[in-house]
């Protein structure tokens, strides 16, 4: 419903030292009408250039302090707001590639009132000089 | 004789401007206000930031800006997240503690109903009555389609009040279940997806004709070899019901509100998806007294092409109720 606002293009920024960047990070939304506790946001598989990066890869700040998808699952006292941003940050060696490459998003929401879990996806081309 | 049906919004109605930042909540109550539509309908896992340990200072604070706008709340839309877990469902007793703990604050809120979502089980809602009678909250399932009025769900909810004998729990219609034709934003959106105009028009076809949508399913996925948009846009028709508005009297004294869904209004003011000219006479007939609660829904399917202007189609769907309604361009006068 909100799939191609999943991720901000110009967020795209690389993290680490700056002449040996160790991943990068960008912001992103519930794919969502409303809010929800961590424990039900199963996956958010991130992917460059169509290839999906490992879940241990990445790590979500919601602004309350960084923690692993992992840890996600089992956190039953955060909720993840609707409309509010989040980081995701990715180790991803070197930084986001330079030139142009496609940066794509799949959540994968536990919504109790559907039969199977809702789907977000979008993907973004980003442009690094 | 005047109606006693009052025209209200549901905040969930805005959710594009306000996902986007574009809008804050008094931005859509004060729209609201400028159209007559007094009733505030909320979410609160949508609206209010620190759900569920809202406190009474946030709850004042909401009511002043109502109150600003001369507005007032209508009804507490309720989640109960049963998968809350990956490793179980919630307990029997978590369920209810869950809706206890909604009942609660509805009541804090000063809300009188709270729509409850249409999958949870009639017997945890039941319950849940003595805490509903208790707090004055009446408990409405959301008769969403592809459910409908006569669906065997609903009528589990209907059996449960009636056993009871309690006026704290029924329903609560979306108008969704009205669909008499298909919505023209949706089939814009599976043709600019890459359905064929000629498929496109067969599906529609059909559902204008009531065929019964695992025909057409099977006929695009199969006969036709239909794509996967076209075959998206078939499937669409499993949650397309047309519901007899002529059964809205039988079941009016189980809701006191309405989810009044739509997902888009022509220039002048028609809805061309769903009958809300058959339905309001109904309403009206039947002498209910409650509030139609506008559900604007069409901004998923437009936002790839266009900026989604949430106020106009609401808007357009007021300009409609008052002409249904019979009020005067002045608008109605508001409890």
């Amino acid at each position: 419903m909100f799939d191609k606002y999943l991720i901000d293009p110009d967020s795209v920024t690389d993290i680490g030292p700056a002449d040996s960047p160790t991943g990068f990070s960008f912001t992103t939304k519930l794919g969502y009408y409303r809010g929800l506790t961590l424990s039900m946001l199963e996956e958010m598989t991130v992917a460059v250039d169509g290839e999906e990066l490992p879940r241990e890869a990445v790590s979500f700040d919601d602004g309350n302090g960084p923690i692993t998808l992992d840890e996600m699952e089992t956190t039953y006292d955060r909720r993840w707001n609707f409309g509010a941003p989040a980081t995701l940050s990715v180790t991803y060696p070197g930084g986001f590639p330079k030139g142009e490459h496609t940066l794509s998003l799949r959540q994968r929401l536990r919504i109790s009132y559907m039969p199977f879990p809702a789907m977000r996806f979008t993907e973004k081309t980003i442009v690094k000089e | 004789m005047a109606s006693k049906i009052r025209r209200g919004v549901s905040l969930y109605s805005f959710q594009e401007e306000m996902f986007l930042g574009k809008m804050n909540v008094e931005d859509c109550v004060s729209f609201a206000a400028s159209i007559g539509a007094k009733g505030i309908e909320i979410l609160p896992e949508q609206n209010m930031p620190s759900f569920p340990n809202v406190t009474d200072a946030e709850i004042a604070g909401w009511h002043e800006m109502l109150e600003r706008h001369g507005c007032h709340f209508t009804c507490y839309d309720m989640f109960l997240d049963t998968k809350l877990r990956n490793d179980r469902l919630l307990t029997d007793d978590e369920q209810v503690e869950s809706i206890r703990r909604d009942l609660a604050l509805c009541n804090r809120m000063g809300i009188r109903n709270m729509r409850v979502l249409i999958f949870v089980r009639p017997d945890i809602l039941e319950r849940c009555v003595p805490y509903a009678e208790e707090l004055d909250v009446h408990m409405g399932v959301e008769v969403h389609a592809p459910w409908y009025l006569d669906h065997p769900w609903i009528l589990r909810t209907i059996e449960v009040a009636d056993r009871l004998g309690t006026k704290h729990l029924g329903i609560l219609p979306d108008m969704g279940i009205f669909m008499k034709h298909y919505p023209p934003e949706l089939r814009a959106r599976f043709e600019r997806e890459g359905a064929r105009p000629e498929i496109t028009q067969f599906i529609v076809d059909q559902h204008e004709q009531k065929v019964m949508c695992e025909y057409t399913i099977y006929e695009v996925a199969v006969k036709m070899k239909g794509n996967p948009s076209e075959v998206r846009m078939a499937e669409t028709l499993r949650h397309a019901p047309y519901a007899n508005p002529k059964r809205i009297g039988d079941f009016a004294p189980y809701f006191r509100h309405i989810q009044a869904k739509f997902y888009g209004m022509t220039e002048d003011c028609r809805d061309p998806a769903h009958a809300y000219d058959e339905v309001i006479p109904e309403l009206l007939k039947a002498g209910w007294e409650g509030t139609l609660s506008s559900e604007y829904e069409g901004n998923r399917w437009v936002q790839d092409v266009m900026d989604v202007d949430s106020r106009e189609q609401v808007r357009r769907q007021h300009e409609m109720f008052k002409r249904l309604l019979g009020e005067t361009a002045n608008g109605q006068e508001d409890a």
